[in-house]
């Protein structure tokens, strides 16, 4: 085989074609020539590269990975000669990367290692070629062509995936247990559910890579033996179900996806569900009843959705990275992937940072990683100065970490033993102006009013708990309060039905324990230490501070400000509800609020 | 809620929501665990499913209307009145409640004189509230008729409101 220095792709899709790509080709294979390059530069056809609309005709080259635009034949000698012959990068004919601010996700940011979310961004989501391109479908070749199912399940279990939706059971463990089952047919679904407040880790990879997602589903339904599929997407995802609708249709047209793949007799198929706002759904048995077009509620288990799923049969569920992590691990080998991460937690994780930090959005890091610096090296810090407070993991079912647990590694037992849970990868940071019981309460208000009714203990047990948060919130709490919540948490639980009931109390549980004179400051003192509680607060305008702008009168929606202009305004109390917009507003700190 | 069941309410679906209806059956009548799909879809197309509509479906599907009521009541999204000719929903998500959701809502009720959850009397803008949307780094988001609006200033607020209610 001949070995090229460098190849040059030129795209060749329809809209390049109509602008001259091929003579471009033509002018570079005759320049090529004519300079003595022909055998050391291979020119390739390809589809397109860039947006062909604004960038075609372009090309790549490589190794170097430029990428040449707007390009027509009369440029080709001179950018033969400038890069082939004398090494150097045409600046004039370099393509202007569009300026997209991407503020979920961006550049890589220190000690980023990018598996899940390696193209998100970079490829087109509607374009099956751009991942075939990244490699992508040659997993599923490589599975279907030489490997037998007990093969795939040995390799994925080699790598040490476990199941990243939070309970991190290993993945390859509960391929095996639904394989083994002598039912059939049998089921694959995907938990595309996210219902967690602050993560959305799963929209993105399903909005920009949703090729990944199927790709490592129809992998895991031919180690299983399924033959058919759902993901289920939450309705508040609406642009995530029609990129999974494309992808699903494209794998179609190239035959990965239905009847005989590949010849091979193997047949499955996809179709994306919707839901339509339950959070509980999130829940397997339940996320079952709602593909089932039933109310979304759990059930007991067992039996479990191995055993009896959707519609009665086996059934393997699993979440939407632990499927689009698939392809990496059968494509580059499960050694590679269990070299990172800790003893028992492998590979990476992606996490989304959300809160007081100043780089919020994605990230994807090796488990193993400490807190403090996915706080401070990642996520580059507490915004405006401000301290670290503590830190939810797990969403709303999660619990918090303070700043003594900042160098605590995140792994599935790290953080357990900690009290709190890894969850599906929502963070939330705090910072010291954050109230613990009114985050609190903001949790248990979200899971009581998501708890299906089902069982009595998580539906009684959220309610009682959230009127007791608000009572403390209101500057109504009395003594003996607290214990009771502690009773009230470790009822619920222990005796909900479900993870939902069972992982509820969990904020209130730590919060509990790690600032508990916070809340006894709210119940004893009447005080909001962090000047949060509305009822325990109050604001005041500093008149020496104060230049009469009259902006915070303006924006006041009750009309609770007055003063004239040029001079000191005063805040009836009375009349102020508390909101704050005169503090967001006013441009000299003049503002302060009270406890 | 004046009926809380809502189910005892007659009133006819007019004939072009029947024939959207009907062709949202015809489609996915033959898949399993159509449900979920046939209100999904008329909710998408048609905004709302009332009661009538609910008894038209469950007849359709040959199902019990308690089985279309109770699906159509558990789920957040499924509506059972016509909404607004906008709908902004306020993202109580963790990042957008910390961010400023909450001063943004009581602007809104101010401005429009309507409650979160209500239609303004005009009929020109639902307001709700609705989960994490998954725009957190944008926090506070609200959604407007499905588009993500972020970043949202208080002071820059009451013109976007203004605008949905005069259009």
């Amino acid at each position: 085989m001949a070995f090229y220095r460098s190849h040059v792709l030129v795209s060749v899709d329809p809209e390049c074609l109509a602008k001259g790509a091929h003579e471009v080709i033509d002018a570079l294979n005759d320049e090529l020539i004519a300079q003595g390059l022909l055998d050391e530069v291979q020119v390739l056809e390809t589809s397109r590269i860039g947006d062909p609309y604004r960038l075609g005709p372009d090309m790549l080259v490589y190794p170097e990975k430029e990428h040449y635009a707007n390009l027509s034949a009369d440029d080709i000698p001179y950018l033969v000669e400038e890069h082939f012959l004398k090494g150097r990068v045409v600046e004039k004919f370099r393509a202007q990367e569009k300026a997209v601010s991407d503020e979920e996700l961006g550049a890589p940011k220190p000690k980023e290692v990018r598996i899940v979310l390696r193209n998100c961004g970079k490829i087109d989501p509607h374009n099956i070629e751009d991942y075939i391109a990244e490699d992508g479908y040659q997993s599923l070749a490589k599975v279907i062509s030489s490997m037998t199912p007990e093969q795939v399940i040995a390799e994925v279990s080699k790598s040490g995936l476990r199941g990243r939706g939070g309970a991190g059971f290993p993945a390859a463990r509960k391929w095996q247990l639904c394989r083994q089952v002598p039912d059939n047919p049998k089921y694959l679904t995907c938990n595309a559910d996210e219902g967690d407040p602050g993560a959305f880790m799963n929209r993105r990879v399903l909005e920009s890579d949703p090729h990944s997602v199927v790709e490592g589903m129809i992998i895991a339904a031919y180690a299983i033996g399924a033959s058919r599929g759902y993901i289920y997407c939450r309705a508040e995802y609406p642009i995530a179900v029609q990129n999974l609708k494309i992808a699903i249709a494209q794998a179609h047209e190239f035959g990965f996806l239905g009847d005989d793949i590949f010849g091979t007799g193997f047949s499955f198929d996809l179709e994306v569900r919707m839901g339509a706002g339950a959070f509980v759904c999130g829940e397997e048995t339940a996320l079952i009843a709602s593909i089932e077009g039933k109310r979304g509620e759990p059930r007991p288990r067992p039996p479990f959705p191995a055993v009896k799923g959707v519609w009665g049969k086996p059934t393997n569920n699993n979440n939407v990275e632990t499927y689009a992590v698939v392809p990496q691990i059968i494509l580059k080998g499960a050694e590679w992937y269990a070299s990172m991460g800790t003893e028992k937690s492998k590979g990476t994780k992606t996490f989304a940072i959300a809160g007081d930090v100043i780089n919020t959005g994605l990230i994807e890091v090796p488990f193993g990683i400490t807190l403090r610096e996915v706080i401070f090296d990642v996520g580059g810090g507490i915004k405006d100065g401000k301290q670290f407070k503590a830190i939810q993991t797990g969403g709303p079912m999660g619990g918090c970490l303070t700043a003594e647990q900042l160098d605590l590694p995140l792994d599935y037992e790290a953080l357990t033993a900690a009290g709190s849970m890894m969850g599906s990868g929502g963070l939330i940071i705090m910072d010291h102006e954050t109230c613990m019981v009114d985050m609190a309460r903001f949790f248990m208000e979200f899971t009581q009013d998501e708890s299906c009714g089902k069982c009595t203990p998580c539906r009684v047990g959220t309610r009682r708990i959230l009127e007791i948060l608000e009572k403390i919130c209101a500057g109504e709490g009395q003594p003996g309060d607290l214990e009771t919540l502690e009773d009230l948490c470790y009822e619920v639980t222990r005796n909900s039905l479900c993870g939902l009931g069972q992982g509820a109390p969990n904020p209130v549980i730590s919060m509990l324990k790690h600032f508990r004179a916070e809340y006894e400051a709210h119940i004893y003192e009447k005080k909001c230490p962090a000047r949060v509680c509305k009822a325990l607060i109050r604001y005041e305008i500093q008149a020496a501070a104060c230049t009469g702008c009259t902006v915070c009168a303006r924006n006041c929606p009750v009309e609770a400000i007055n003063g004239e202009r040029r001079q000191a305004h005063i805040i009836d109390v009375d009349k102020c509800i508390r909101c704050g917009i005169c503090a967001q507003v006013c441009n000299f700190n003049a503002i302060q609020v009270l406890s | 809620m004046d009926n809380p069941t809502g189910i005892q309410q007659t009133q006819e679906i007019c004939e072009n929501k029947r024939a959207i209806i009907d062709q949202i059956i015809a489609e996915n009548q033959n898949r399993p665990g159509a449900m979920m799909v046939v209100l999904n879809e008329t909710q998408g197309k048609i905004g709302y499913i009332s009661p009538a509509m609910q008894k038209y479906i469950a007849k359709k599907l040959r199902v019990p209307v308690g089985a279309v009521h109770g699906v159509v009541t558990f789920y957040s999204f499924f509506t059972t009145e016509p909404r607004g000719k906008h709908t902004m929903k306020f993202c109580m998500g963790t990042a957008c409640y910390v961010g400023g959701i909450p001063q943004l809502m009581e602007k809104a009720k101010q401005i429009t004189g309507t409650e979160i959850g209500k239609t303004t009397a005009d009929g020109n803008l639902t307001m709700e509230i609705c989960r994490c949307v998954g725009a957190c780094s944008q926090a506070p988001v609200v959604t407007v008729d499905d588009e993500v609006i972020g970043h949202i200033k208080p002071n820059k607020f009451p013109a976007l409101i203004k605008k949905l209610l005069e259009s």
